[in-house]
């Protein structure tokens, strides 16, 4: 029969030596490999404490972005729960009142700001469709929870930390995002 | 200098001193039952701690590494775990036998205990036949296995049972045997004995070649009379769910799982008395100088190292081979080991009467 690919190989059925038969020399040589191991580098990586760096454009847990002055990007269009496949946002628009200046970018915010993060598929074409770059997919992914509920993340696990009061937990959060992508 | 012998005769000395010799020795055999429990549950803890960071990094893996510094409490919190399960005992299960087993296996265990000597003068019983008494107490394992196999109700219960005794029973033989290679060379039964004849080098290396594959085949006979793998058809996990013991939960699991540590740490004590001196330093013929060097390690450290070494052995062939089938087994024993350990005996037997050995 001709062969489909050419990595074809005879499987040789020889019958064994005597010295293939006494089995000790494979013994040894196996426990040699087992022995080998152990001082080999393990390549484990020991979750909490260390962690695999992802890509620039890995695609995590959404983030609510601020502008420098620490004040909310989004504006409550609609067009990220509009563009998700998974129907997991839901958000209430509210208008700015005089005096929240500096909390919200815009004249229109958005009030409520759901994500289920059980519906989400970490598509991320709500990152996509958002006009103002009020919304991005972080580097960190999902944590776990005791009951679905704790899976529905409001406004304020979404937010990214105050540029102004919280640099630190600013670039934590931000991490990659819009470095090395062009 | 620090020694146990010390210990022990003090105390010994000072109970005669202010008790009567009835109590005295009963205030001695409350210290032994204490110190061999004792010994019990850290060899427990220890050794099933080694065995899965021996299997961890075998598989390039790191193992039990979140409980305690580098994992070292993992083994009592799950021993804490199944003291705190409930002990389910089947419907259908003789009651009776099935409750008893488990301590049956462990009682057998600690018998075995008796004639091992710890260190330099430091032993429970110097009995004068203690290999003879190992070998025979040893084999009692079986009716626990059998009786635990039988009382479960279950078949995969009976077929490991049943593979457990036909396994046990026939590699005793070669055990056995191997054991004899050494009473012949050494002319003594006694445990005390048999190390002080290695004063002047260890067996292994006094004995040619013969000693050596007596030393192989007793590994590998020990290897199998654990039950352990690649030999570990009673409780083939992957054929017969747990084998014996797949009814037992809880503490009284826990006592087999115990037990199977204990022996492997028991059958690797008299490998190491029989065949690298127990407590005895090692000693080259007669270089003075470098046999008064090693006399400076303990004796105690020289017997649980090499204890340990063999323990280590066995784990190692564990996690390399792949179990072997019944028919495998079987051939193995009668068709190879025994004739080879036979005909192996009186080649050590000739040596022995030559006074060939070192």
């Amino acid at each position: 029969m001709q062969a489909l690919t050419n990595r074809k190989q005879q499987v040789e059925r020889k019958p064994m030596t005597v010295w293939e038969k006494l089995y000790l020399p494979s013994i040894f040589k196996g426990m040699g490999i087992t022995f080998s191991h152990l001082f080999k580098k393990k390549p484990t990586i020991n979750y909490p404490e260390e962690q695999r760096p992802f890509s620039s454009v890995f695609r995590g847990l959404h983030i609510l972005n601020r502008d420098e002055e620490g004040r909310e990007k989004c504006t409550a269009c609609g067009l990220c729960a509009l563009s998700c496949p998974a129907e997991a946002i839901t958000m209430e628009a509210a208008e700015r009142q005089p005096g929240e200046e500096h909390l919200y970018k815009e004249e229109k915010y958005a009030a409520k700001y759901e994500i289920n993060m059980l519906r989400c598929i970490f598509c991320g074409l709500c990152e996509e469709a958002c006009p103002k770059d009020a919304i991005y997919l972080s580097q960190t992914f999902a944590p776990a929870n005791y009951g679905r509920k704790g899976f529905i993340y409001n406004k304020e696990d979404l937010l990214i930390p105050d540029p102004n009061t919280d640099p630190e937990g600013y670039e934590k959060a931000k991490g990659d995002i819009g470095k090395n992508i062009k | 200098m620090f020694s146990l012998e010390g210990i022990t005769k003090s105390l010994q000395d000072w109970l005669y001193l202010n008790f009567n010799p009835t109590w005295a020795l009963v205030i001695e055999c409350l210290i032994v039952i204490v110190l061999a429990i004792a010994l019990f549950a850290f060899l427990g803890l220890v050794l099933v701690l080694m065995e899965r960071k021996v299997a961890a990094h075998m598989q390039i893996r790191l193992g039990p590494n979140r409980v305690g510094p580098k994992g070292m409490f993992q083994t009592a919190a799950d021993t804490l775990k199944l003291i705190m399960k409930e002990g389910l005992t089947p419907d259908g299960a003789d009651k009776f036998l099935f409750n008893l087993a488990p301590f049956v296996v462990m009682i057998v265990a600690m018998l075995i205990l008796a004639p091992i000597a710890f260190a330099k003068g430091f032993q429970i019983w110097d009995i004068n036949i203690g290999v003879l008494y190992v070998s025979a107490i040893s084999s009692l394992s079986v009716i626990g296995i059998l009786m635990a196999g039988w009382a479960s109700n279950n078949k995969y219960s009976l077929l490991g049972a049943m593979r457990s005794g036909a396994q046990i029973v026939s590699y005793e033989l070669s055990a056995g045997i191997s054991i004899l290679c050494i009473v012949v060379l050494s002319g003594s039964l006694s445990i005390n004995e048999i190390i002080a004849s290695q004063q002047n080098g260890w067996w292994l290396f006094k004995g040619h070649i013969p000693v050596i594959i007596a030393f192989v085949i007793f590994m590998i006979a020990v290897t199998a009379e654990t039950n352990r793998a690649p030999f570990d058809l009673a409780e083939a996990e992957s054929e017969l769910t747990a084998g014996f013991h797949t009814e037992y939960s809880g503490m009284k699991f826990a006592l087999f799982f115990l037990a199977e540590y204990i022996n492997i740490f028991i059958v690797c004590a008299i490998g190491a008395t029989l065949f690298l001196g127990g407590w005895m330093p090692f000693h080259i013929g007669n270089w003075q100088d470098f046999n008064h060097i090693m006399d400076y390690i303990p004796s105690s450290i020289w017997f649980f190292g090499k204890t340990f070494f063999l323990i280590f052995l066995i784990m190692w062939f564990r996690w390399t081979f792949p179990r072997l089938r019944v028919d495998q087994l079987l051939n193995l024993e009668w068709k190879y080991l025994l004739p080879i350990s036979l005909f192996n005996l009186l080649l050590v037997t000739v040596i022995a009467i030559f006074g060939w050995h070192f």
